[in-house]
This record gives structure tokens, C-alpha cells and sequence, in this order.
């Protein structure tokens, strides 16, 4: 993971790789507008928030150095994420399988 | 790492043994409140997706009415912010203090334009509830909200109200946090002039940097959440 002669506090990414991840950001914007123009159906939002989640962990990994960080700052990360699952996953299981809004005299 | 230089009115506060772990210190604190910051977020999300599953037509109709050409523009122009701010850390690491300065005062221009399409995008959906007369065009949440323009009627309209409370409420959580980020960039950007940073020692552009790019991951979900709900 990170290169253990010099240190992860004094790791230098190279240029190329920051040009490398911008232009991926840039085709995973262009690839996020054109999946939005086709139908998939049930597979629509997985597919937009797929693209979003690689995007994402590309931000993290070399623009936010996680890569090159102590794995301590992973677990955090991870950790983050987790309860971010718990709380939209739990909320959205309950909603789901309730009839909810309850409209009233229905 | 020359520690020797700084000390002892240096960088290196007296309860950590060396710089490389003051910097560990920093990282995870900084990501400690990222961590803080997601959930900040995600509580918007949540609501989001259970509103968006409640309320699907009303979601769709609603983000049908935003240009998804300006969010795009804007999501390449936030995109690019974060690849300066990278590339101003980049040049702190090797010292490069001209450098420094130049990529911050990019990532403020970067920042500021979107930050501009925003203002504009919000205008025109906020102009037409201001004064007295009708309010056609009007989209902000409220007793003058128009869902005409949405093509929408009876609970369906009354449902759009939800799609642009969120609409403005997680773009605009999303606009403070660049507010509030780019006066620190200014701030970044007169201590690196001034010759603060250097090889040894540029923690805060280290930590503002995981924070612009924290806004950043932000938007890449906001944008096909908000604008590419039911597009095609």
C-alpha cells in the first residue's frame, strides 16, 4: 500500500497520477450523464450512484492520499461509511415495507 | 525533515515527539470530522431516499426542470477545483511556494464560478416568488410555490415541494461548506506567500485539502441525485 523508505508523511504523488484520477473523474461525469439517458429500469439509480461511489473512492484513495495514509484512517473512513449505511439502509427497510404515508379517511 | 530548523519556535508543538506524527495526529483528526461531516450529509440523504421513493413522479418532474447541462458543467468545474487544490498540496510537499499560492488562488477561481452558477440557477427559481403578483415560475417551498411549470397538479404538486426543499437544502448545505472553505483558501494562500509552508511542514494545506475534497464527493453524488432522477 504505501512505500515504507521514505514515510507516508513526506509521500509525494506524481503529477501524472492527480491528471490520471481527474481525467477518470471527468469520463465517470460524462458516463454518469449518458447511463441517466438509458432506461435500465430497476438498475437506473444502482448503475448513477455505482459511477458516483467509483468517483468517489478515486477522490479518496489519491486526491485525499488515503492510499498512502496510515491504514488507521481507512478504518475511519470505513466506519463513516458503515453508519451511513445503517442509517439510510434501516430507514429506507422500514419505509419500504410499510404503508406509509398514511393518508387519512383511506 | 530538518525538525532542527523549526525548533524550537517552529511548526512542532512541544507534546508530539517529531512532525511525522503531529501530521499523523492532524490526519486523523481531520478525518475524525469528515467522518462527522458524512453523517452531517447523510441525514439529508436519508431523507432524500425515502422521500424520492414515497414520491417518485414528483422527484422525477422536479429534476426534469433543472438543467442537467449546467450541473454537468458545474460538476467538470468542481472537479477541476479539487484537481488544483491536489495539485497545491503537491506543490507544498516539494517546497514550491510560488507554486502554492498560485494553485490556491485556481482553486478559489474554480470555486467562486460554481458557486456563480449556483447564485444564477437559484435565482431563477427564487425571482419569481419575490413581489407581490403572481408567482408563476416560482419554486421555491412555500404558500407561492408553482408547480405549473412541472406540468404537476393536487398531491403531485403539493409533492414537488419536497423534491425543491431538498433540492435547496442539500445544494445549499453543500454551498455553505464551499462559502465557508473559501475564505480559508484566501487565508492558505497569504501564509503560503508570506513563506509559512514549506517541504517539512504544510499541514493545513494538507488539511483543507481533504475538506475541499471531501465538498467534492459531496457534489458527485448531489449531481445525479438531483439533476438525473428519471432523464432519460
Amino acid at each position: 500500500m504505501s512505500e515504507p523508505a521514505s514515510g507516508h508523511a513526506t509521500h509525494v504523488v506524481p503529477v501524472k497520477v492527480y491528471l490520471g484520477v481527474f481525467l477518470a473523474l471527468c469520463v465517470g461525469t460524462v458516463l454518469t450523464v449518458e447511463a441517466a439517458g438509458h432506461d435500465f429500469g430497476a438498475l437506473n439509480t444502482p448503475i448513477a450512484l455505482g459511477i458516483a461511489v467509483v468517483k468517489a473512492t478515486l477522490v479518496v484513495l489519491y486526491f485525499m492520499h488515503v492510499r498512502y495514509s496510515p491504514r488507521l484512517v481507512t478504518l475511519m473512513l470505513l466506519s463513516g461509511v458503515a453508519f451511513l449505511a445503517l442509517l439510510v439502509l434501516f430507514t429506507l427497510s422500514d419505509y419500504v415495507s410499510r404503508p406509509w404515508p398514511i393518508v387519512p379517511g383511506s | 525533515m530538518s525538525e532542527a530548523a523549526h525548533a524550537p519556535a517552529g511548526p512542532l508543538a512541544h507534546h508530539f515527539a517529531d512532525l511525522d506524527q503531529q501530521k499523523e495526529s492532524a490526519v486523523l483528526g481531520m478525518w475524525l470530522f469528515l467522518v462527522t461531516e458524512i453523517l452531517f450529509f447523510g441525514g439529508l440523504f436519508a431523507t432524500y431516499a425515502v422521500y424520492r421513493h414515497l414520491y417518485y413522479d414528483a422527484f422525477s418532474a422536479g429534476s426534469h426542470h433543472l438543467s442537467w447541462r449546467i450541473g454537468f458543467a458545474n460538476t467538470l468545474v468542481l472537479i477541476a477545483s479539487s484537481l488544483t487544490m491536489a495539485m497545491a498540496v503537491h506543490s507544498a510537499a516539494l517546497g514550491k511556494k510560488g507554486r502554492i499560492v498560485l494553485f490556491l488562488l485556481l482553486t478559489i477561481l474554480l470555486g467562486s464560478a460554481f458557486l456563480g452558477v449556483k447564485y444564477f440557477e437559484y435565482g431563477e427559481k427564487i425571482r419569481p416568488c419575490l413581489g407581490d403578483g403572481p408567482s408563476a415560475g416560482c419554486l421555491l417551498p412555500g404558500e407561492r410555490f408553482d408547480a405549473s411549470a412541472l406540468h404537476l397538479e393536487g398531491d403531485a404538486a403539493r409533492q414537488a415541494q419536497v423534491y425543491f426543499s431538498l433540492y435547496f437544502g442539500m445544494t445549499g448545505l453543500h454551498a455553505l461548506h464551499m462559502i465557508i472553505g473559501i475564505p480559508i483558501l484566501g487565508l492558505l494562500a497569504w501564509w503560503a506567500h508570506r513563506g509559512r509552508y514549506d517541504a517539512a511542514w504544510h499541514t493545513p494545506v494538507e488539511m483543507v485539502g481533504l475538506y475541499w475534497h471531501f465538498v467534492d464527493i459531496v457534489w458527485i453524488f448531489l449531481f445525479p441525485l438531483l439533476y438525473l432522477v428519471g432523464h432519460h
